[in-house]
């Protein structure tokens, strides 16, 4: 499914700073029962966000109105549990374009890679220094620079690179998905599947 | 070179190695279930494409099912669509689908090695993270988004850099009524649910080697939950006795050409990974979990750490005890219990209703209990009918559901009321898996029953050992 290229990202960030943010969270199973998606952004964090009579729980970062933007900024092992990419269909439905954390659970990093959400994994130190910074200013801004592959607190301009392997990077910055290109191989994908033994 | 089993399947199943970038992998077989799978087959039709290898893919339908009256339409619209939705894309793309009340229907990982779909050297995955359990035959498997599953459907590959290895030695002996299970959760609670990110994980030594298929595949299973991709076991005759015979399995020629490839299935002596960490088995003892994610877990005996005790952010660990409304330091055991769920693709196979009717037998399940004893598949609900486990259940107050995924991570109808805490052999004790304000102990079918009969959690040795006597 086609997604908005990636590029260079100045945004304010909403801050999670809580470990082990697990997909059930993220996006609880009931919810999952669509054949489509879309809609998924109003259930993100549904039992985080919402009492069960559906009213907002004010505590609740989603509910603060002092913080908003397109970067989601999450405590370590962002996204474990369930493989469910409604998860990262909810972060990129909700309008996030991009997560940052100090650690990503496997498949759910991968997901947001092939949706176009980008993941970006900080130093535990530079984490910190994240959530100290919107602590103090709720609008303070992030950089996040795919090209280059930077993040920035644009405050003080305190900086960290972050890792993205040059295939995936490609894939963002111009709006490709997999499928595409493993379409472009089917052939070589054919001549493959002849000679396995199973 | 020198290979770790890991090597010797995955390198074998790369189509295309991209520099600086991931390998493109081919899939042996696909498992597709109702709730991941029908954005993944809108892809292929707004591609107007179809499936590439229908003989490669299986659909069941497991996670969005009720767990009674599955003869009697699916009440809830939304499930009845997605139910329908799968039904539909199968027969459109010819492949096999196995709905409710078909013979072979089950939970997606109970049904793939009950049927000979999974086997050695393999590559196998399915939008379910815990298609890890596969890897209990020598099989590379693992848990894709839906993004893959249609790039599976389409092309019959997926896009991954390859991951780094891991290997968990557990040598020795397990004490009585120490289950794998217990074996598993052991190795997350030393590990975190984040311990092994980044890694495949072989499980090697003699705890494994003398572990049942059934056992391996529990274990397996819940490799996830330490944050690896999967975990895989060196097939051995086991394996291969196992499958042979099983509908989906090779046969004749076939067979002793599969064979000469699954002989070559092991570590080499001289293969190095990138972590290799060792225990011994009488570490272990039955286990119970006390927080909000699988690594937070212990022997049952113990007590609760203290949150200075714990590796990692202690307001996390905190806001965890408080949704259980449990406090550090407190023992577990004697603690009541409200509901207790025997089932999903976990402990939801024979070998787990065998286990809990060793320990119901001639009890009563206690009263403020209410039990959701699920079996995985229908062969599994016709194995404890044959058995007489269901003679055993029954007089002790207990009834049997139809197959599904149930209460493992309240989809469907079977949820754990808010507040009320469940013994559950399932594989997650997230806030609300179970429930919105569910509370999850995770435990072993040992552990389970013996919750089941006394209300409480209680050791199930001290149950075994009133039998004895």
């Amino acid at each position: 499914m086609a997604y908005d290229k990636f590029n260079i990202l100045t945004s304010s960030a909403v801050p999670l700073p809580i470990e082990n943010v697990d997909t059930d969270q993220i996006i609880p199973a009931r919810f999952l029962k669509a054949t489509e998606r879309k809609g998924f952004g109003d259930n993100l964090f549904r039992d985080w966000r919402y009492n069960s009579d559906n009213t907002p729980k004010e505590h609740f970062v989603l509910n603060n109105p002092i913080y908003s933007g397109k970067i989601l900024v999450g405590g370590k092992n962002f996204g474990s549990g369930s493989s469910r990419e409604h998860a990262a269909w909810a972060v990129y439905d909700y309008g996030f374009r991009c997560v940052v954390s100090s650690f990503f659970a496997d498949i759910f990093r991968n997901n947001c890679l092939n949706i176009g959400v980008l993941p970006v994994q900080v130093s535990p130190e530079f984490l910190d220094k994240i959530f100290k910074a919107i602590e103090g200013n709720p609008d303070t801004e992030l950089e996040v620079n795919l090209p280059e592959q930077t993040i920035t607190l644009l405050e003080t301009g305190e900086q960290e690179s972050f890792a993205i392997n040059e295939y995936k990077k490609g894939n963002l910055k111009n709006g490709f998905d997999d499928i595409d290109y493993l379409l472009n191989i089917k052939s070589n994908i054919e001549e493959f599947a002849q000679n396995t033994p199973l | 070179m020198s290979k770790t089993l890991f090597d010797k399947v995955w390198d074998s199943h790369v189509v295309q190695h991209i520099e600086n970038g991931p390998d493109v992998l081919f899939i042996d077989r696909h498992l597709v279930h109702e709730v991941t799978s029908p954005v993944a087959f809108l892809g292929l039709k707004n591609r107007g494409i179809k499936v590439l290898y229908p003989e490669r893919t299986f659909a069941t339908a497991d996670h969005n099912t009720p767990t009674i009256n599955q003869h009697l339409p699916v009440k809830d619209e939304l499930s009845a669509n997605q139910l329908k939705a799968l039904e539909e894309n199968s027969k459109a793309h010819n492949i096999p689908y196995w709905g409710l009340g078909h013979e072979k229907n089950g939970i997606v990982h109970v049904i793939g090695p009950e049927n000979g779909i999974t086997v050695p050297g393999a590559t196998i995955v399915c939008g379910d993270s815990h298609t890890s359990t596969h890897g209990a035959f020598g099989a590379i498997a693992f848990g894709i988004g839906t993004s893959e599953v249609e790039m599976v459907l389409s092309t019959q590959c997926i896009m991954q850099p390859k991951p780094k290895s891991m290997r968990i030695n557990i040598n020795g002996e397990l004490s009585p009524a120490v289950t794998p299970k217990d074996v598993a959760l052991f190795i997350i609670s030393k590990l975190t649910t984040s311990g092994a990110t980044g890694y495949f994980v072989e499980y090697s030594g003699e705890v494994f080697r003398n572990m049942s298929m059934e056992g391996r595949m529990t274990v397996c299973n819940l490799s996830i939950e330490m944050g690896a991709r999967g975990g895989m076991i060196a097939p051995d005759e086991k394996t291969f006795d196992y499958i042979k015979g099983r509908e989906f399995a090779p046969k004749g020629a076939a067979w002793d050409k599969a064979m000469t490839y699954w002989e070559t299935l092991y570590s080499d002596s001289d293969a190095t990974f990138d972590k290799e960490l060792t225990f011994d088995a009488s570490e272990i003892e039955p286990m119970i979990t006390y927080g909000t994610n699988p690594g937070m877990g212990m022997g049952i005996q113990n007590e609760i750490p203290m949150a200075e005790q714990v590796e990692g952010g202690s307001a996390t660990y905190r806001k965890s005890l408080a949704y259980m409304e449990f406090n550090e330091g407190e023992a577990m055991i004697g603690k009541p219990i409200d509901f207790v769920f025997l089932g999903s693709c976990t402990n939801g196979r024979i070998e787990d209703f065998r286990a809990f009717a060793s320990i119901v037998k001639g009890r009563k399940k206690a009263d403020n209990v209410t039990a959701w004893l699920v079996p995985g598949s229908h062969k599994v609900e016709e194995a404890i009918k044959r058995e007489g486990i269901l003679d055993i259940l029954n007089e002790a107050g207990f009834e049997l559901r139809e197959p599904g995924c149930s209460a493992c991570l309240a989809m469907n109808d079977d949820k754990i009321p808010a507040g009320k805490y469940a013994v559950s052999t399932s594989n997650r004790n997230f806030e609300g898996r179970q429930g919105p304000g569910a509370r999850t102990l995770l435990a072993s079918p040992l552990v389970a029953a013996a919750a089941a009969v006394t209300g409480k959690v209680t050791d199930p040795r001290e149950l075994l050992e009133l039998q004895e006597a």
